[in-house]
């Protein structure tokens, strides 16, 4: 049951290497963004939906389970960063750990309930998980319903970074991006992550080796979880806010479209499918409900004709795992 | 009591729209392993189309009860030609993409020509008032919308249980190589499939267009909530997708009686229980 093909076999050390030589590249350009002067909100929020689609392709990359609700982990774990923030008054530090441990938290049950059914049905179960989750944000006090938690202060980051000047929110988002990428880099690399190849190629014959599946795909989809709640974390101080848009299915439909976009199973796929979904979105804001048609469109035209992705047609054309 | 009796009705016309639509996800899921994530959007398609033709042809319920449906159903097979053969032998997470993709652009258009509010779709003459049970007053069209969509359930269920037509398909699914060397047209057969789930989609969309209004989004919420009825009752069985449809209607009627907070989550909660006591679903085969 392979979604993806033989672009993504276990990477040898030469492909580690590639996506070293990349992965400076990256960091190095975006650290240079902000003396550019491009505008670094927009390079921000990608950032933040970057690491988002970057824990999700950990999932159906490598693991080869497709979650419909991973918007739940982004929009939660905003909710528990602003409320520590504005209502505990807890510094940046802390809000983030709270955000990040609460998605942890919820990847834990979530992830127990859903993975006790495979493909198709997983997709739904996750799904129906986030809209269980909506359904309860939407009621709940604390996250003051539609109008959602507003402004948030952003405060000092461990006392020193003044999280309100632009350019020093971007390099700590910058920081905790590539530390989370990193993560991921490291999970997919790492004996853990070939398990997770092996089970997405073929659940049966892993079981029958005698690795516990169940264990692994738990570990992933909470890792995952936990990734995408640091990444919803980390967007409450660019956005200053919190609402339900964040964890409405339009939202984990999104990070889907983002990632196929990009690649699917591949290192950086979705950090340039983030690039271009959000860019798209500035660009089209002003044409209202078309911009939901023109993502359907590019759902259908991706599904149909570009399975492998940006990334996944560049990796596939020169021969190598990106 | 009165109240009570009202939101079962309430809950057993959510259950006949829970059941003709997993009843068709199931149908379509065993002929082209593909979850339909347009279900909702054709549902919705079939309430507009009710609404032009009253309102642009002056063509009245009844004929749209038919047109309807069979016309959205030959624009699901025209998708199915064009778009989702093409997915046959891949993985069927791209089927569940591209049929998400589809119902982004189908609502997305209808949204941009209707907004968001919902249209007005009047009850037919012959369907209007009620009647006084003595426990209860039964609007007529409620209890019109119950007993049809029991039928029409029914029906589909012989016709796939029970006829030669049924048997055939049945076979398809099972094993679509040796059927097609029978001389069977299979791949045929699969656009009829899909015709026919995208129709019965459509055909609740009609029901339901003179109680809920006709809205873009009208089956973006719904078509959650009818997968988490899939899971609970599993996709193995047609028989089982009409029961676990009208039972959790009733369910979540029941709910809004006595705890209406929780009446919007209670079948994600019956869900999340099931998979934890049952996890292959209540009618049993664990298909993956």
């Amino acid at each position: 049951m392979s979604v993806m093909t033989d672009d993504t076999l276990p990477a040898n050390p030469r492909g580690i290497r590639d996506e070293m030589i990349v992965f400076v590249a990256m960091a190095a350009l975006l650290a240079a963004v902000p003396l550019t002067g491009i505008y670094p909100f927009f390079v921000m929020q990608a950032l933040c939906f970057a690491l988002l689609a970057c824990a999700f392709n950990l999932l159906i990359g490598y693991g080869g389970l497709l979650s419909f609700g991973h918007a739940m982990f982004l929009g939660s774990a905003g909710y528990f960063t602003a409320h520590a923030l504005k209502e505990w008054g807890l510094s940046p530090e802390l809000g983030i750990l709270v955000g990040t441990a609460g998605a942890a938290g919820i990847g834990v049950i979530t992830g127990a309930i859903a993975i006790r059914r495979q493909g198709i049905y997983f997709s739904m179960i996750t799904l129906a998980l986030s809209q269980l989750l909506y359904f309860i944000y939407l009621q709940a006090p604390f996250t003051h319903g539609e109008d959602g938690i507003q402004g948030i202060p952003q405060g000092h980051l461990f006392g020193i970074f003044n999280l309100a000047k632009p350019t020093v929110l971007y390099y700590v988002i910058l920081v905790g991006f590539l530390g989370g990428f990193l993560v991921v880099f490291r999970a997919v690399n790492s004996p853990f992550g070939e398990v997770l190849k092996a089970i997405r190629e073929n659940e049966q014959r892993a079981i029958s080796l005698g690795y516990k599946t169940d264990q692994y795909k738990l570990l992933a989809f909470i890792l995952s979880g936990t990734l995408a709640g640091f990444a919803g974390s980390l967007k409450v101080f660019v956005a200053q806010n919190a609402s339900l848009t964040d964890v409405h299915w339009t939202m984990s439909g999104e990070i889907v479209l983002i990632t196929l976009v990009g690649g699917l199973g591949t290192m950086f796929g979705p950090v340039v499918g983030a690039f271009v979904i959000i860019a798209m979105q500035q660009y089209l804001a002003g044409f209202g409900q078309w911009v939901t048609v023109i993502q359907g469109v590019i759902f259908v035209v991706c599904v149909l004709t570009f399975r492998r992705g940006i990334v996944g047609e560049i990796a596939h054309y020169f021969r190598r795992s990106l | 009591m009165q109240a009570l009796y009202a939101q079962l009705l309430v809950g057993l016309i959510n259950g006949s729209f829970y059941a003709l639509l997993s009843l068709g996800l199931a149908v379509i899921f065993g002929m082209l392993n593909i979850i339909n994530f347009a279900h909702g959007a054709v549902y919705m398609m079939g309430a507009f189309c009710a609404y032009f033709l009253l309102n642009l042809l002056g063509i009245g319920y009844w004929p749209a009860l038919i047109i309807a449906p069979i016309a959205v159903g030959i624009f699901g097979m025209i998708l199915e030609r064009t778009m989702l053969q093409w997915l046959a032998g891949l993985d069927h997470l791209y089927g569940l993409l591209l049929t998400f993709g589809m119902a982004l652009i189908i609502q997305g258009v209808f949204q941009n020509y209707f907004g968001s509010s919902g249209l007005p779709y009047a009850i037919p003459d012959e369907l209007k008032g009620g009647v006084n049970l003595g426990f209860m007053f039964l609007p007529i069209y409620r209890g019109w919308v119950v007993v049809f969509s029991l039928i029409v359930c029914l029906a589909t269920w012989y016709l796939i249980e029970k006829t030669r037509l049924g048997a055939n398909l049945r076979a398809a699914t099972e094993n679509p190589t040796l059927v097609r060397a029978f001389g069977i047209n299979v791949p045929r057969m699969i656009t009829l499939t899909y015709g026919l789930g995208v129709g019965l989609a459509a055909l609740a969309g009609v029901l339901s267009a003179p109680i809920n209004q006709v809205r873009p989004l009208m089956g973006a919420d719904l078509i959650i909530v009818v997968f988490a009825v899939v899971v609970i009752g599993g996709m193995g069985s047609i028989m089982g997708s009409i029961i676990t449809g009208f039972a959790l209607g009733v369910i979540e009627g029941l709910t809004k009686y006595f705890y209406p907070e929780a009446s919007n989550t209670v079948v994600f909660v019956l869900m999340v229980l099931v998979l934890l006591v049952k996890p292959t679903g209540l009618t049993g085969r664990a298909t993956t």
